[in-house]
């Protein structure tokens, strides 16, 4: 869809990938095979989930704020910078568990992880 | 013509199996959405729209020429990041189910009715195209102005580039303490010489070259605990060389020991604030400075006998319960004055009606709805009428807030296509068709010609140079 995405960069073969399951703003679930030592944005973008990432992964807005669960978020290497914490708190539905997937690359121990786009709460949702 | 449907993408979920048919896009039968406004708000909407309906094509209306509102005419030059959503924006407009129409004015080169002849629906997402004004004596003055129209001017606004800016005093104050508070003061302080390097417009920059402003001074009715900036600004402002910022130890000592007591938002931000009221600033003496100023209201704007602001006279605060977020300032009978040359009213944005047959909530200046569905002042729903942004919420929140609420109003949308409560259509349309001969529409193309002649001005070491006057946007759209 975007040429710009440049798809055959990642296609390389040998490459080591994870798999990771993203759960989008619908509740629908996409499991993908997440190259090792990419962002996690760039994964998101790469196979068509719904990660706006407005600033292009440039730590300028909030918009690629992913919710992971508890024992995943703990497999992250690197804690949050200031910098991201200060972009965290003007994000949509924050959670203590909540990051900028800009700033977070695949590893090894991602393998199985479940991240999550925040919705809205709502009472009744009409699809 | 007859159509094929096909089955574009089908996928199965854990949550519930739903399967998601979607029609071809050369059927017949389409809806037609109409937005009004090509800021984030407008594109954020479209975006989600398409995404969820394959069935939808959307034409964006846009008072300008030029598409992106605010993130081309409001983010500050200093931040070319933010500007990066544009590709994003861009990509949408080369999708052919989204068209572009610039130089049109709704209300005045179409009428809303007109449009609801050949759209299902309207969205309504034109931001917030004033600002509130401070209603005290003297806010007319020449060298007091409006600091969202000073945005304007440095950002090429067509209608603010020939705003009269005087920077030739010393001292500049500003009204509020928002992001646009400190945008304006960053402006007023950052070495021109880098800011040669962002798209700040070329008449900025020579005034700015030749400005004497040495000082500006943030002031806020209210304490530190009530600021409205984000950390991000703060800390952006902290790290910059050549701007001291300067905050008064006492005004934060009282913060310490309700820092852990305060929400994640505030507590963070505040911590930031007494950490740095509390170093002992050696100031370079060639550096510019800010000061952020507390608890005075301004109550006069004072001026010389040509009528130039010379001073404003504030009335000293205290607040109702100072270790409170929401409490109010209230006045101590105390005055006093800050001279100055220039100053700005910093104090929000503020959303005005533009088509009479539109509800509007003059108290919260905003379009009455209900999830982004127009409702009438009596509660009930207006058929096919939506809104979004800061039309819809109040002229608040970073483009994160926008995109949420914009995707909230297209779902409403998508919401009543589906239920099958709007009209479709199996005609082509062209909203040229209705618009007068001899009015220039600028459709995309038209856009990236000028887009490309921007670039072009801007050389080797800026992004681009806007060009700010409408009839020369249009000659280069012609000869191109």
């Amino acid at each position: 869809m975007n040429p710009e995405l440049g798809l055959d960069n990642y296609s390389q073969k040998g490459a080591k990938t994870v798999n990771i399951t993203f759960i989008d703003r619908d509740g629908d679930t996409f499991k993908v095979a997440a190259k090792v030592g990419d962002t996690l944005l760039d994964v998101a973008k790469e196979n068509d989930i719904d990660v706006e990432g407005a600033c292009g992964g440039t730590l300028a807005c909030s918009t690629c704020h992913l919710i992971f669960e508890k024992v995943d978020f703990d497999k992250i290497p690197e804690t949050a910078t200031d910098e991201e914490l200060d972009l965290l708190e003007m994000a949509y539905g924050l959670t203590d568990t909540s990051r900028l997937v800009c700033q977070i690359d695949v590893t090894d121990e991602m393998e199985g992880i479940v991240l999550k786009i925040p919705t809205e709460t709502r009472d009744a949702r009409n699809l | 013509m007859f159509s094929i449907p096909i089955f574009q993408n089908v996928y199965i979920t854990s949550s519930r199996f739903l399967v998601r048919y979607t029609r071809s896009l050369f059927s017949d039968n389409h809806y037609r959405v109409g937005i009004v406004g090509s800021g984030p708000a407008g594109f954020y909407t479209a975006q989600r729209l398409l995404k969820l309906n394959s069935n939808v094509r959307v034409d964006i209306i846009e008072r300008l020429p030029t598409p992106f509102g605010l993130v081309r005419y409001g983010v500050a030059p200093d931040h070319p990041e933010v500007k990066n959503v544009i590709t994003n924006f861009t990509n949408l407009l080369k999708d052919t189910r989204c068209r572009f129409y610039g130089n049109i004015s709704v209300g005045t080169d179409i009428s809303l009715s007109q449009l609801f002849t050949y759209y299902s629906a309207i969205v309504l997402a034109y931001g917030a195209d004033s600002d509130r004004k401070l209603e005290i004596p003297g806010e007319n003055a020449k060298g007091f102005l409006s600091a969202r129209r000073f945005v304007g001017w440095y950002n090429g606004l067509p209608e603010d580039v020939s705003l009269d800016v005087d920077l030739s005093s010393q001292t500049a104050v500003i009204i509020g303490q928002g992001n646009v508070a400190i945008d304006v003061a960053r402006i007023l302080l950052t070495p021109t010489e880098q800011l040669e390097k962002t798209d700040i417009c070329n008449h900025a920059l020579l005034a700015l070259r030749e400005s004497k402003i040495q000082r500006v001074v943030l002031v806020g009715r209210r304490g530190p605990l009530q600021v409205a900036f984000t950390i991000k600004e703060l800390r952006e402002l902290l790290k910059l060389k050549q701007i001291t910022t300067l905050l008064t130890k006492e005004d934060h000592d009282f913060l310490e020991p309700i820092i852990s007591t305060l929400p994640r938002g505030r507590k963070r931000l505040i911590e930031l604030l007494y950490k740095t009221s509390r170093q002992s600033l050696h100031t370079e003496t060639s550096n510019k400075c800010l000061e952020i100023s507390y608890l005075r209201s301004p109550t006069i704007i004072n001026t010389n006998t040509e009528g130039k602001i010379n001073s404003i006279t504030f009335e000293v605060n205290k607040l109702q319960d100072h270790n409170s977020i929401n409490t109010k300032a209230i006045g101590t009978g105390v005055y006093e004055t800050i001279e100055c040359g220039i100053a700005f009213r910093s104090i929000g944005y503020k959303s005005i009606p533009i088509l009479e047959s539109v509800p509007f909530d003059n108290i919260k200046h905003v379009i009455p709805n209900e999830r982004g569905k127009v409702t009438h002042l009596d509660g009930t729903l207006y058929k096919g009428l939506y809104c979004s942004g800061w039309i819809k919420r109040g002229p608040v929140g970073v483009i994160a807030s926008t995109m949420n609420d914009a995707y909230e109003t297209a779902e409403r949308v998508h919401e009543d296509l589906t239920a099958d409560t709007l009209q479709s259509f199996n005609t082509d349309f062209k909203l040229s068709d209705l618009i007068p001969e001899g009015h220039r529409m600028v459709n995309y193309t038209d856009w990236s010609s000028l887009d490309t002649e921007e670039v072009s001005r801007g050389g080797e070491s800026k992004p681009r140079e806007k060009i700010t006057s409408i009839q020369e946007m249009i000659r280069i759209m012609n000869n191109k």
